[in-house]
């Protein structure tokens, strides 16, 4: 079993519109694979289809060579997702937030890990203040420790980068380089100019088709 | 198997074949998550008690003090208020974790969301319908209900909420993603909630009158026994079919 994500003339028409037609993906270990276009492309319905959030799309999706009806749980136990709504609960602490996301995810609940975490995205200090007083940013840098709390081969980030301040984007930038490198796989929508790799690939949408070029 | 995969074992980023044992551990996560959000915003968890005991404080002043006609309507009356309470506070079931994002998470993980959604309305119940049902026998001697009814009335209350709580979270979780979807929820579910209504007054009645009680639980509980096997199923069904619409 190897990390490759897959998608056969993927097609997701709204309102009348195609969002995008034909669109073959071959997503493997290593890439950082960056949607881009403009607004209302689709980038976000594709991150969501590609997550298997949305089922209302034409053509197949494959998760290590297994159609993904069939291996559904095993992506879902690979798969760590960001989307749009950073999903942190203002009412309760970036430490107790952090603790259900462990839960959730099957790690063993371990207070040092998720104080690491968040030493790791710079919200020492922060760890018991409710996360509804934390800026927006660091409402963001909550949600991105849990990249560092649960490993997780397969990354799928939707504008990660919103809100975050220069030093952290250089770091986020690093940190998804280094889990390309070690053999995890990057799925992301920014508006973000990314520093050029030799594991970042683009995937343009709009004007109906999709372009996989370098 | 292959070399390939052995670098990825090494790798941070190791694949999972399947979800660990983790699913008592999330659930009691979510358990406990739910609790200290509840009590962190207490004025959620009171808005229901409130409603109940004003609307069974107007009552006798709205219709008539006359204690022989407070006590032939005071079952119905009790069980339709506390209803009413309950419905109420379900509309913001899911809908918190709609707005932050939090349910688009509870979806994707590995664990069964039949059993996360459980952990969720299980909370509501522990924070709604158990404390109307311990509130409701005070209440009850406002409306001068006859003494040796006030045990039947709690426990009807506590099983019955129990299965409002789990057949009206599967209709907050097919209106979550509507913007106003409150009215939408209350006709959805109320048709439902009928049965129950129907027993748990019945359960009242019956002890006043002298009846045998035992009855009327049996048939709330087994509509609770029936509730809990299948609402849930029904609650992630209708969850996905709104995340997803």
């Amino acid at each position: 079993m190897s990390l490759r994500l897959q998608a056969q003339s993927l097609a997701c028409e709204r309102d009348d519109r195609w969002l995008f037609r034909d669109l073959d993906l071959d997503i493997r270990a290593g890439e950082i694979v960056r949607v881009e276009g403009p607004n209302g492309s689709g980038k976000t319905t594709l991150l969501k289809i590609l997550s298997g959030q949305l089922a209302d799309y034409e053509g197949e999706l494959f998760w290590s060579e297994r159609p993904m009806r069939e291996a559904r749980e095993s992506f879902l136990a690979n798969l760590l997702y960001l989307g749009h709504a950073p999903g942190v609960k203002a009412a309760l602490t970036p430490l107790e937030n952090l603790a259900w996301y462990q839960a959730l995810s099957g790690e063993k609940p371990s207070e040092a890990a998720r104080f690491r975490a968040l030493e790791e995205v710079g919200l020492v200090g922060f760890e018991d203040v409710p996360a509804g007083q934390l800026s927006a940013g660091q409402q963001r840098r909550v949600a991105l420790a849990r990249l560092i709390l649960t490993p997780r081969a397969l990354w799928v980030l939707d504008e990660p980068f919103t809100a975050i301040d220069r030093d952290g984007v250089a770091a986020l930038e690093r940190r998804l380089v280094e889990h390309a490198r070690s053999g995890g796989c990057v799925l992301v929508t920014t508006h973000h100019e990314l520093t050029p790799c030799a594991e970042l690939r683009r995937i343009r949408l709009g004007g109906g088709g999709a372009d996989d070029g370098i | 198997m292959t070399a390939s995969e052995n670098s990825l074992n090494r790798a941070a980023a190791a694949l999972r074949e399947e979800p660990g044992d983790g699913l008592a551990v999330a659930v009691w996560a979510t358990l406990k998550r739910d609790l200290l959000l509840m009590l962190r915003r207490r004025s959620e968890v009171l808005n229901p008690l409130v409603f109940f005991a004003l609307v069974i404080t107007l009552f006798p002043i709205g219709i008539s003090p006359d204690p022989a006609l407070l006590a032939a309507i005071a079952p119905g009356l009790l069980w339709v208020a506390a209803l009413l309470a309950a419905l109420l506070s379900l509309d913001s079931l899911f809908r918190a974790d709609y707005d932050d994002g939090s349910l688009e998470q509870l979806l994707l993980t590995p664990q069964p969301l039949a059993l996360l959604a459980l952990a969720k309305v299980a909370v509501h119940w522990l924070l709604t319908g158990l404390p109307l049902a311990l509130m409701a026998p005070v209440l009850g001697i406002m409306l001068s209900l006859p003494a040796g009814s006030y045990a039947v009335l709690a426990i009807s209350l506590a099983l019955g909420s129990a299965s409002l709580s789990l057949i009206g979270a599967i209709g907050a979780a097919l209106t979550v993603g509507l913007s106003r979807g409150g009215v939408l929820l209350s006709l959805l579910v109320l048709p439902l909630y009928i049965p129950v209504l129907i027993f748990g007054a019945g359960a009242v009645q019956a002890a006043i009158l002298g009846d045998g009680v035992l009855a009327h639980l049996a048939i709330l509980g087994a509509l609770l026994a029936l509730a809990l096997s299948l609402a849930p199923l029904a609650i992630a069904a209708s969850l996905r079919i709104s995340i997803n619409g």
